[in-house]
C-alpha cells in the first residue's frame, strides 16, 4: 500500500481523498454558518457546541488542519513535478481549445483560497484560539453571533471574501468532478456527477457570500 | 542455376503435417547460441521476431519507424480471412486454398496456398488469445463477414481497423520478449545492404537513422519483412517510407525477384486532386456492397462536369452509364478489383472522368439510400412516407453500415457523401510479386529468409481481400519459425559471426561511398522530383493496362531517368545526422532499378492475368470480348529474375507451376 | 493561400532551437497539412538550405507517427484528425500557422519537430501484452465467449494510435491516456485479467519513472485524441492499480 501512494496514481487518489474531506467540510461550515440568517440563538448554540466539544476540538479540528495542509502542500508538490514533465513551454498554446479555464488554473485559485484561508484564520480562528486556549478568557455562549456581524462591518473584508468564494467556486467546478474520476469513479455516470457537482459549485460558494452580505447589510 | 522449390512430396493435405514431421530441430540450449536478424517489424516480421525469440534464439530487429508498430501493416481495414466455419456455411481448408488460387488467377504455388489456409485458423486462436478485440455478436462469439471474389463468410474483422489490431497483438507479443532481453529492438535504423559469407546470409549493414551512423549486425540467418514495392509509382496506398530497399539490396545480391509486373489496383481509392498529392487513401472495398459505380453516358455531360458546370444529382438517370453492370450483369458492382480497376480506367481514358483531372468515376449511394429507406418504412408501417422521410431512414442504415468511411471521405475532399455521389479512381494498393522463396520461404540465398508482402509466394497475380493479413501472419507466426529451424540445425556449431571480416568490410563501404556520393552530388533536382517522375512513367505505361511498346519505352525512359538522377540528383545536409532526403535518395535510387525490372517482366508476361493485363492478350470476340485472356501453355510460371548488373540484363528462371488439386479455368464475371 | 509559418527549428537534440519563419505561396486548400510541409521543403530544398524534418509516415491517420503542435493544439485545430489527415481549408489565405514539436520532458527533441517517443516504448514493454506463447497450441477462438459489449470496449481502447497527442496536449505531460487505454483493453478482457494486477503495477511504475506529469483531469487528452479514446479508461486504470494494491 505504501508503493501505491508513491505512485503518480497513488497522489491523484490521495488528493482527492483530502478533497472529499474538505468538501465534506464545506458543506457542515456553510450549513452551520446559515443558520445566523435565521436565527441567533440557534447559531450561538451550535457555535458553542463545536467550540467546546472535544471531539470536534482535539481530533476533528487537527485533521482538519492536516487535511487541508496535505491538500495543499500535495497541490505543489504536483504541481512542481508536472511543470518539470513539460519540460520547454510551447511558443503558442490553445488550452482553451481543449480544456476549461478552471481545469488549467487550480493552483491559482488554490492559492487565492490559501491567501483566503490565511485572512480567515487571522480573522476568526486565531482570535478563537486565544480566546480559549491562551488567554483563557471567561466563556459566553452567546459570544459568537456578534463577533461574526461585528467581522462584516467592513466592506473591504466582504469584498475580499467574495472574491475568495468565487475563486472557490471556480475551483470547485473543475475539482469536484475530477476528485469523482481520481477515484475511479466516473464511466456511466458522468452527465449526473457533472450536474451535481456544478451545482455544489455554485451553492456552496453562493452560501458563504449570501452570509457575508446579510451580515454586512443587516447588522 | 536451377530453381528448387522444396516442395514435399505426398498428397497436398499431408505436406506440411510430414514437413514438420521430418524437418532437423535445434534443441533449446543450442538456440541461445544462435542469432536471427528481421528486417522489418509489420505483421510478418513482428510475428516473426516475437516467435523466434519465444522458442530461444536471440533475435535483432529492424525498424525504419521509431517503433514496430508503426509499420503499414497498420493501415489494413477489412479483416482477416481464416477457414474455421463458424458460419456453418460449408467453409473448409480446402475451400480457402481453392478460392486463393484462382483469386489469384492461377499463378501461385499450391503447396504453398494449401499450407496458407491449413494454418489460417490457428491465426485465429492465436489473436484472441493475445487480446486482439475481434468483432463479437451478441452470443459473444467471433463475428464474420463476407468479402469480394468468394462464397462464403470467412473474414474475422475488428471494426474497420483489424490491421492494426492484429499488428498490435504481434507488438505486445515483441514487447514481451523485447522485456525479456530476447529480441533486441532496433528502431529508426535501415538496412542498407546484406552481407553474404560463403554464400550464406551472415549479417546486414544498417544506417542509424538519427545519428546517421553506420552499424554492422551479424546472425546465423537473416529474414526479410519488408513489404512490397508499391510506392515505385509514387503515389499510392502505401505508406511514404514504404520502400523496396531490402528486397532490392538482396536481389542484388543473389535472390531472385519474382513477378515483380504482378500489382493490385484497388478500384476504391479517393481520387488525386492536384498534383501536390503525396499518397493515395483507400476506401474499403466493402463499400461497393451498396455503391453504384457510373459515369455520364454522354460525353457533353462529361466535359461539364469536370468544368465544374453541372452537378453529378442534375444528370438524369437515363444519362448515367452504370458500367460495371452494364459489363458484367452477373456481378455487377462487385467484381473482383482488377476488373473493376480496368473498367473505370477504360471510361476515364475514353473521356468520361467526372472530375477536373478527368480521373474519376462515381461510387453512388442514392438508390441504397432509398432502398434501406423504403425498407425501413416497411418494417416501421409508414404508409406513403414521404421522400424526406425515406431518405432519412435509408440514410440512418447507410451511416451505421459505413459512416467511418464517410466520414473520412468528407475530411478529405470536403463534400457529403450521403448528399452527392463519391469519387473514386484506382490506386496501386500490393505487390503480389516479389522476392523468390521456396517452400520454406528462403531465397536463393543460403541463409535469407523473405516473408510477408516481400516475398511472391501466396497470391499468384492477384490477391483476395482479407488474405494480406492472413500470410503475414501465417509466415511469421506458424510457417518460418519451423522451416528456419530446419537450416539453423546445421549451424549450432558456427559460434558467434565477427564483423570484423572483409566481407562486412566491402558491403560497408559500398554504403558508405553510396552514402557520400549524395551527400557531395552538387544536383539540380530534389529526390522527389525523380520520384514523381518515376511514377508517372510506371503509371501511364506499367499500370492497369500494359502494351508491348509502352513497356518497352517505359525500359528506355527509366534507364534514362536513372541517370539522370545519379547526375543530378540534391541530397542537402549531411550523412552524420538524421537526414530524410538522404533515406528517401537511397530509396528512390533502387526504385529506379526495380521499375526497369517490372517493365521488363511485363514485357515478357505476354498474357493477361490477375492485375497483370497485356492488351496483346484480351478475347477478341464472343461473349468475354475484351477482357483479360489468360495463357496457361505459355505463361503457367512463376518469373524468377536474377540480377546480373543493370535491370535489363536480368537472366529469367521459370519455375513451372502444377495445377494438381485444382482445374485451370477461365474466369468469368459476365 | 498565402501563409506565414512559424517554425521550431532544433538542429539535434543537443543544440538550442529557435523559431524561424517562412512564407509559402498558392497552397491549395485541398492540400493536407503535410502536403503542405512538402511545398515548403520543396522550397528549401531549392534554395540550398535543409529542409524541415518531421515524422510521418502512413499519411492516412493510423500509424500515429505524425506529431505536430499547430497553432497550440496537437494535430492542430481540427478534431478527430491526426496531422497528416488536417486539411488546409481550416485555415486562411495570409495566416500565420506556429508549428513546434509535441513537448513533455520525457520526449525529448531529436530534429526539428521530430520527437523521441521511446517512453512509449518501454512503458508498452513493461506490461502492455499478455503472457501467452506464440505456439498456435492455444485454446480455439470460441472457446471463451466474451460480452459484445466487453469487446466493443476494449476494441475502443484499443484503436489507441500511441502518437502522443494526449501528453503533449496535456499542460502536465501526462501519459495517463496512453496508459489507460492498454490497460482498459486487457482488463474488458478474460485473456488479460489473468495478470492484470501486475500489468497495471508495471505499466503505472515504468510511466512514472519515465517522468510524465500527473493527471488533473482537464479531459484536454480526450478532446485533442485523434481517435477519441474516452477519459473513462484513465478512471478504470485509477481503479485497476488501487485493486492491485489492495490485493
Amino acid at each position: 500500500m505504501s508503493g501505491f501512494f508513491k505512485s503518480s496514481i497513488g497522489k491523484k487518489v490521495a488528493m482527492s481523498l483530502s478533497a472529499f474531506f474538505l468538501m465534506f467540510f464545506l458543506v457542515m461550515h456553510v450549513s452551520i454558518n446559515l443558520l445566523s440568517v435565521f436565527s441567533e440563538e440557534t447559531f450561538n448554540t451550535a457555535s458553542h457546541f463545536m467550540g467546546t466539544n472535544w471531539l470536534v476540538q482535539f481530533i476533528m479540528q487537527p485533521v482538519l488542519i492536516f487535511g487541508v495542509i496535505f491538500h495543499f502542500v500535495m497541490g505543489f508538490v504536483l504541481e512542481i513535478k508536472n511543470k518539470k514533465a513539460k519540460g520547454v513551454a510551447y511558443a503558442k498554446n490553445n488550452g482553451a481549445a481543449n480544456s476549461s479555464w478552471m481545469s488549467r488554473n487550480m493552483i491559482y485559485s488554490g492559492l487565492v483560497i490559501l491567501a483566503f484561508i490565511v485572512l480567515h484564520f487571522i480573522d476568526f480562528w486565531f482570535p478563537e484560539i486565544n480566546h480559549k486556549y491562551i488567554e483563557v478568557l471567561p466563556e459566553d455562549p452567546t459570544r459568537y453571533f456578534g463577533e461574526l456581524q461585528h467581522k462584516f462591518s467592513s466592506p473591504l473584508r466582504v469584498g475580499a471574501y467574495v472574491i475568495a468564494f468565487i475563486l472557490l467556486g471556480l475551483h470547485l467546478a473543475h475539482g469536484f468532478t475530477s476528485a469523482f474520476q481520481s477515484l475511479g469513479i466516473t464511466a456511466g455516470r458522468k452527465k449526473t456527477l457533472q450536474s451535481i457537482g456544478k451545482a455544489y459549485a455554485i451553492l456552496i460558494p453562493l452560501g458563504f457570500i449570501f452570509i457575508a452580505l446579510f451580515h454586512h447589510f443587516n447588522h | 542455376m536451377a530453381l528448387n522449390s522444396r516442395v514435399p512430396e505426398g498428397p497436398i493435405k499431408d505436406k506440411w503435417t510430414d514437413y514438420k514431421n521430418h524437418i532437423n530441430l535445434v534443441n533449446p540450449a543450442n538456440k541461445r547460441h544462435i542469432d536471427i536478424i528481421v528486417v522489418g517489424t509489420g505483421l510478418a516480421g513482428g510475428s516473426a521476431a516475437a516467435t523466434l525469440a519465444e522458442l530461444g534464439y536471440n533475435v535483432k530487429a529492424f525498424a525504419y519507424q521509431d517503433s514496430p508498430r508503426r509499420a503499414h501493416s497498420i493501415a489494413a481495414q477489412g479483416g482477416i480471412n481464416a477457414a474455421k466455419n463458424y458460419m456453418g456455411d460449408g467453409d473448409s481448408t480446402y475451400r480457402l486454398f481453392y478460392d486463393t488460387v484462382k483469386g489469384g488467377d492461377y499463378r501461385s504455388r499450391e503447396a504453398n496456398v494449401y499450407r496458407l489456409a491449413e494454418v489460417s485458423a490457428n491465426i485465429i486462436d492465436q489473436c484472441v488469445a493475445q487480446g486482439v478485440p475481434f468483432a463479437r455478436d451478441y452470443g459473444g462469439l467471433l463475428d464474420n463477414r463476407s468479402f469480394g471474389g468468394v462464397l462464403v463468410s470467412r473474414t474475422f474483422y475488428a471494426k474497420g481497423q483489424t490491421g492494426q489490431q492484429l499488428l498490435l497483438g504481434a507488438y505486445s507479443a515483441m514487447n514481451r520478449q523485447i522485456a525479456r532481453g530476447k529480441i533486441e529492438m532496433f528502431n529508426r535504423h535501415e538496412m542498407l545492404d546484406v552481407v553474404k559469407i560463403d554464400g550464406k546470409a551472415r549479417g546486414i549493414i544498417a544506417r542509424n537513422l538519427i545519428t546517421g551512423e553506420i552499424e554492422r549486425h551479424s546472425a546465423h540467418a537473416v529474414v526479410i519483412a519488408t513489404g512490397g514495392y508499391g510506392n515505385v509509382y509514387f503515389l499510392s496506398t502505401n505508406a511514404m517510407g514504404s520502400n523496396a530497399t531490402a528486397a532490392w539490396k538482396i536481389h542484388k545480391k543473389g535472390a531472385f525477384f519474382a513477378n515483380p509486373c504482378f500489382t493490385q489496383i484497388h478500384p476504391t481509392c479517393i481520387p488525386r486532386s492536384g498534383d501536390y498529392q503525396s499518397k493515395l487513401t483507400l476506401m474499403s472495398e466493402s463499400l461497393r456492397n451498396d455503391g453504384r459505380i457510373w459515369v455520364p453516358a454522354k460525353l457533353e455531360d462529361a466535359k461539364a462536369l469536370q468544368a465544374r458546370k453541372i452537378k453529378p444529382t442534375e444528370i438524369a438517370e437515363e444519362n448515367r452509364d452504370y458500367f460495371l453492370e452494364r459489363r458484367y450483369p452477373a456481378f455487377g458492382n462487385l467484381v473482383p478489383r482488377d476488373v473493376a480497376s480496368r473498367a473505370a480506367k477504360e471510361r476515364c481514358d475514353a473521356g468520361f472522368g467526372v472530375n477536373a483531372t478527368g480521373e474519376a468515376v462515381f461510387l453512388d449511394f442514392a438508390s441504397a439510400i432509398e432502398r434501406y429507406g423504403k425498407t425501413q418504412a416497411k418494417i416501421q408501417n409508414l404508409e406513403n412516407p414521404s421522400k424526406e422521410k425515406v431518405y432519412q431512414l435509408g440514410k440512418a442504415i447507410v451511416e451505421e453500415k459505413y459512416g467511418n468511411l464517410f466520414q473520412m471521405y468528407e475530411k478529405i475532399v470536403d463534400e457529403n457523401p450521403y448528399k452527392t455521389p463519391m469519387m473514386i479512381y484506382p490506386a496501386t494498393h500490393y505487390t503480389m510479386g516479389g522476392i523468390w522463396v521456396d517452400y520454406n520461404l528462403m531465397t536463393t540465398v543460403d541463409g535469407l529468409y523473405c516473408i510477408g508482402e516481400a516475398n511472391f509466394s501466396d497470391h499468384g497475380a492477384n490477391r483476395l481481400g482479407a488474405s494480406a493479413l492472413m500470410q503475414g501472419l501465417a509466415d511469421g507466426y506458424f510457417v518460418l519459425p519451423y522451416t528456419i529451424g530446419d537450416y539453423l540445425s546445421n549451424e549450432i556449431r558456427t559460434g558467434k559471426i565477427p564483423t570484423n571480416t572483409p566481407e562486412f568490410d566491402e558491403a560497408e563501404k559500398e554504403v558508405n561511398d553510396r552514402i557520400n556520393f549524395f551527400i557531395n552530388n552538387n544536383g539540380t533536382h530534389s529526390v522527389d522530383y525523380y520520384h514523381k517522375k518515376l511514377g508517372k512513367i510506371m503509371w501511364d505505361k506499367c499500370g492497369m493496362s500494359r502494351n508491348e511498346q509502352g513497356l518497352k519505352e517505359a525500359m528506355t525512359e527509366i534507364k534514362a531517368l536513372r541517370e539522370d538522377f545519379w547526375k543530378n540528383v540534391k541530397v542537402p545536409g549531411s550523412a552524420g545526422e538524421m537526414n530524410p532526403e538522404l533515406e528517401k535518395a537511397g530509396r528512390v535510387a533502387d526504385f529506379l532499378e526495380l521499375g526497369e525490372l517490372f517493365a521488363k517482366d511485363a514485357l515478357d508476361r505476354n498474357e493477361s492475368c490477375g492485375g497483370h493485363f497485356r492488351e496483346e492478350s484480351a478475347e477478341i470476340d464472343g461473349p468475354q470480348k475484351g477482357e483479360a485472356k489468360r495463357n496457361d501453355k505459355d505463361y503457367a510460371y512463376v518469373a524468377a529474375w536474377e540480377y546480373k548488373g543493370e535491370p535489363s540484363d536480368a537472366i529469367l528462371h521459370k519455375e513451372q507451376l502444377e495445377f494438381k488439386d485444382i482445374e485451370l479455368k477461365q474466369r468469368s464475371y459476365k | 493561400m498565402n501563409l506565414t509559418l512559424k517554425v521550431w527549428r532544433q538542429k539535434d537534440s543537443n543544440a538550442k532551437g529557435q523559431m524561424v519563419d517562412y512564407k509559402v505561396t498558392e497552397i491549395s486548400e485541398h492540400m493536407s497539412f503535410l502536403e503542405m510541409m512538402d511545398v515548403l521543403n520543396e522550397q528549401l530544398i531549392n534554395k540550398g538550405e535543409e529542409p524541415v524534418a518531421f515524422d510521418h509516415d502512413c499519411r492516412e491517420g493510423i500509424c500515429g507517427m505524425c506529431s505536430m503542435y499547430i497553432n497550440g493544439e496537437a494535430h492542430g485545430p481540427d478534431r478527430g484528425v491526426t496531422t497528416c489527415q488536417l486539411h488546409m481549408r481550416m485555415f486562411k489565405d495570409g495566416d500565420t500557422i506556429t508549428i513546434e514539436p509535441f513537448r513533455a520532458a520525457a520526449f525529448p527533441v531529436i530534429k526539428d519537430l521530430v520527437v523521441d517517443r521511446m517512453a512509449f516504448e518501454r512503458i508498452q514493454q513493461a506490461g502492455g501484452f499478455i503472457s501467452v506463447n506464440t505456439s498456435g497450441n492455444t485454446q480455439d477462438a470460441n472457446t471463451i465467449p466474451i460480452s459484445k459489449h466487453a469487446a466493443d470496449e476494449a476494441m475502443d481502447a484499443a484503436t489507441c494510435i500511441g502518437c502522443g497527442a494526449c501528453v503533449a496536449t496535456c499542460k502536465n505531460s501526462s501519459a495517463m491516456l496512453f496508459v489507460g487505454a492498454k490497460v482498459s483493453q486487457y482488463a474488458l478482457l478474460p485473456q488479460g485479467q489473468v495478470e492484470a494486477a501486475d500489468r497495471v503495477r508495471n505499466m503505472v511504475a515504468q510511466m512514472d519513472l519515465e517522468g510524465f506529469g500527473n493527471c488533473t483531469n482537464t479531459g484536454a487528452c480526450e478532446i485533442e485524441c485523434p481517435k477519441g479514446i474516452s477519459l473513462d479508461n484513465i478512471a478504470r486504470m485509477n481503479r485497476e492499480l488501487m485493486k492491485a494494491s489492495l490485493s
